[in-house]
């Protein structure tokens, strides 16, 4: 197993929101995470990305393996897009960005400046960022927001091509990628509010 | 049963509520007794005249605006080391009470300064140090208002006070060495301590001993709010998702 | 941590980068202080080296809101924090950079402006010394500010408040070191000491700064 995570609990502006988490992910496995707006899934995401820290639980395999994406995309509008790339290749400890950019056909945008870009373009630079940082697990918080069919099927096959070369991928959306995927729907796990989740503030109780 | 029972915020309130009164009685008490006998029963100073007599509010509140921030920094490390809310909290309500302090050492200092020295300020190291405590008051407060989150407020001040003390230590020697270095052999001393005659000593211990009282009441009082304000939120927050 | 100096130089040489702004605030200080305090040439000879260290203070202080604000709202510092390169070397190498782009350039200019405000011959030579070896530790202690207030909406005034009383140590040491290289006098202790503020910050502060954003980013 790549991931493991047991009886996770997390919270969000400490009130806990998912309790009892805990699955498995092998390598060239994806999970999608699934649940209506607010269930959590990006808090969940953000804590296993270790950006927060869980209520309880264990997580085990996220040590420098994940490549996280958020809701925005890290991108400097004054740099190119080549230059966005390089950087955070360089930032993992890698080389070389041209997998990456033929990937997501970013070539004949190369010298463009990111801040030029149309926002179906600058995710495709931001997904194109997971690739250049060759860590095993991907967590993509909604990767497929203002992307055009084209573009999902190219996401598609990269993350195809992800899992098969023995990577794994956490993913949160609502489009079907057409990934041979698990799906794990959150909201059963909704936290109760009587129950001793071991939020921040029950002290105040 | 260890002190640390009493970082339950409930049972916190519980032992305050039965304390404070006393803790008030005596404040009060105290800084009747002392004030009183320190302004109409001590003798006017030889040199100074009754001017003197405004001891009796300066060096309390000096020393309080001082240790005050040192409350708050142990208050901040337990809270950083074992994540209780009511230290958190205790330091968050003996800022405004610190900030009083150090005002009131400011303004009574000022009316002291005016007669004796015929100004009403000099850049004296001392004077100078009580100003740079009073920014750093300022700022602790502002970045408790400023941060919605209170588990992430407390931890930012938290560290702020932490690098904060450090600092101000760090300006006290600077200022010392600056205001040395500008004009040589200060002529100002404000060594009050040294130069108090028994007359005077005894209605200066009740005081401060008042001064102490008061602001531990008002800490625990402040704190009490603080407590219910986060308990209202806590409650709050459930209700909203229930 | 090279690849991170370097994005962060490009960033401030290219539009929109406020490289320079720095400059021409430190600029417009020292030619409004004389409009200020009057003409007399002796005067200004005494308060040149406070002015100078004054607004080279300030023009540092202007920049810093944007050191980290920047990063937080398009999600780079979330993406740094996930990154092997550790927050507290991510930040040291900030800061680095913010010196290099504000603070490099002031001690550079330091010297003209000092004509500017008739310092005395002897005193350009230690007004240089002092803001070299002072002006990095406004940079680190600065960064630390910035991670304290990266949450706060319109966190620039916030910032000011919470960083200008960490800056008197700083402030003291060292326009008392220039002030004393243009009097004539040994300006060395002032000199050592502000060195040893310098040095202690670079060491510790990153630390405190990585607490205060890693609070700021959860």
């Amino acid at each position: 197993m790549v991931l493991e995570v047991r009886d996770l609990s997390v919270e969000r502006g400490g009130i806990p929101v998912l309790t009892g988490l805990s699955f498995d992910l092998a390598a060239g496995q994806a999970l999608i995470l699934r649940g209506p707006n607010g269930a959590g899934k990006t808090t969940l995401l953000r804590t296993l990305a270790g950006l927060q820290p869980a209520l309880c639980g264990e997580i085990s395999g996220t040590q420098e393996t994940i490549a996280y994406s958020g809701h925005s995309d890290g991108l400097k509008a004054m740099l190119t897009v080549a230059e966005n790339l390089t950087f955070w290749a360089e930032v993992f400890g890698q080389k070389g960005i041209d997998r990456a950019m033929k990937a997501y056909a970013l070539e004949p945008l190369a010298e463009r400046l990111a801040g030029t870009l149309s926002a179906g373009q600058k995710r495709r630079l931001g997904l194109a960022r997971l690739l250049v940082t060759a860590r095993p697990i991907w967590m993509l918080d909604e990767p497929t927001v203002s992307l055009d069919t084209q573009a999902v099927a190219q996401f598609a096959q990269a993350a195809q091509a992800h899992l098969m070369s023995g990577g794994a991928a956490l993913i949160a959306t609502h489009i079907d990628l057409g990934l041979e995927a698990q799906v794990l729907d959150v909201a059963p796990y909704r936290a109760r509010l009587d129950a001793k989740a071991g939020a921040s503030d029950e002290a105040f109780l | 049963m260890s002190l640390w029972e009493y970082a339950n915020p409930v049972r916190f309130l519980n032992l305050s509520a039965r304390v404070l009164p006393v803790f008030w009685g005596l404040a009060v008490a105290c800084l009747i007794v002392g004030l009183i006998w320190g302004f109409f029963f001590t003798p006017d100073d030889f040199r100074q005249g009754s001017t003197v007599k405004i001891i009796y509010l300066h060096v309390p509140s000096a020393m309080m605006a001082i240790n005050a921030w040192v409350m708050m920094l142990v208050a901040s490390l337990i809270w950083l080391v074992r994540r209780h809310h009511v230290s958190a909290l205790a330091a968050k309500a003996a800022a405004p009470v610190g900030v009083v302090m150090t005002l009131i050492a400011l303004f009574t200092g000022a009316i002291w300064g005016q007669p004796m020295w015929g100004t009403w300020w000099a850049w004296d190291p001392r004077l100078t140090s009580f100003l740079i405590l009073f920014l750093f008051y300022l700022g602790y407060i502002a970045l408790w208002e400023a941060i919605e989150d209170p588990d992430t407020a407390a931890d930012l001040t938290s560290v702020l006070c932490l690098v904060g003390s450090v600092f101000a230590v760090l300006s006290r020697y600077a200022v010392n060495f600056w205001n040395q270095g500008l004009h040589q052999g200060a002529s100002l001393s404000l060594d009050k301590e040294e130069n108090v005659a028994d007359v005077f000593y005894i209605p200066l211990l009740v005081c401060i001993a008042g001064f102490v009282l008061l602001f531990i009441a008002l800490v625990l009082y402040r704190t009490g709010t603080e407590i219910r304000l986060r308990r209202t939120r806590a409650l709050q927050a459930r209700e909203g998702r229930a | 941590m090279k690849a991170l100096l370097i994005r962060d130089l490009k960033l401030a040489f290219r539009a929109g980068g406020g490289f320079g702004l720095g400059l021409a605030f430190f600029l417009i200080v020292t030619v409004l202080v004389p409009f200020g305090v009057g003409p007399q040439s002796e005067l200004l000879a005494r308060i040149a080296s406070g002015i100078l260290w004054l607004g080279a203070l300030l023009a540092c202080l202007l920049s810093l809101d944007r050191l980290l604000a920047l990063d937080w709202e398009d999600g780079t510092l979330d993406l740094l924090a996930t990154s092997p390169l550790p927050l507290e070397a991510a930040l040291s190498t900030k800061a680095l950079a913010h010196w290099l782009t504000t603070g490099l350039p002031l001690v550079l200019a330091s010297p003209v402006l000092g004509i500017l405000l008739n310092l005395p011959g002897a005193g350009y030579f230690w007004l240089v010394i002092s803001l070299l070896l002072g002006t990095p530790a406004l940079s680190v202690i600065g960064i630390f500010g910035a991670a304290l207030t990266v949450g706060v909406k319109r966190g620039g005034l916030l910032l000011s408040l919470l960083v200008l009383p960490l800056y008197v140590p700083t402030l003291i040491f060292g326009a008392e070191a220039a002030r004393r290289g243009a009097a004539e006098l040994d300006p060395t202790t002032p000199l050592l000491m502000l060195a040893g503020i310098t040095a202690g910050t670079i060491a510790v502060m990153p630390f405190a700064s990585a607490a205060a954003l890693r609070v700021n980013l959860r």
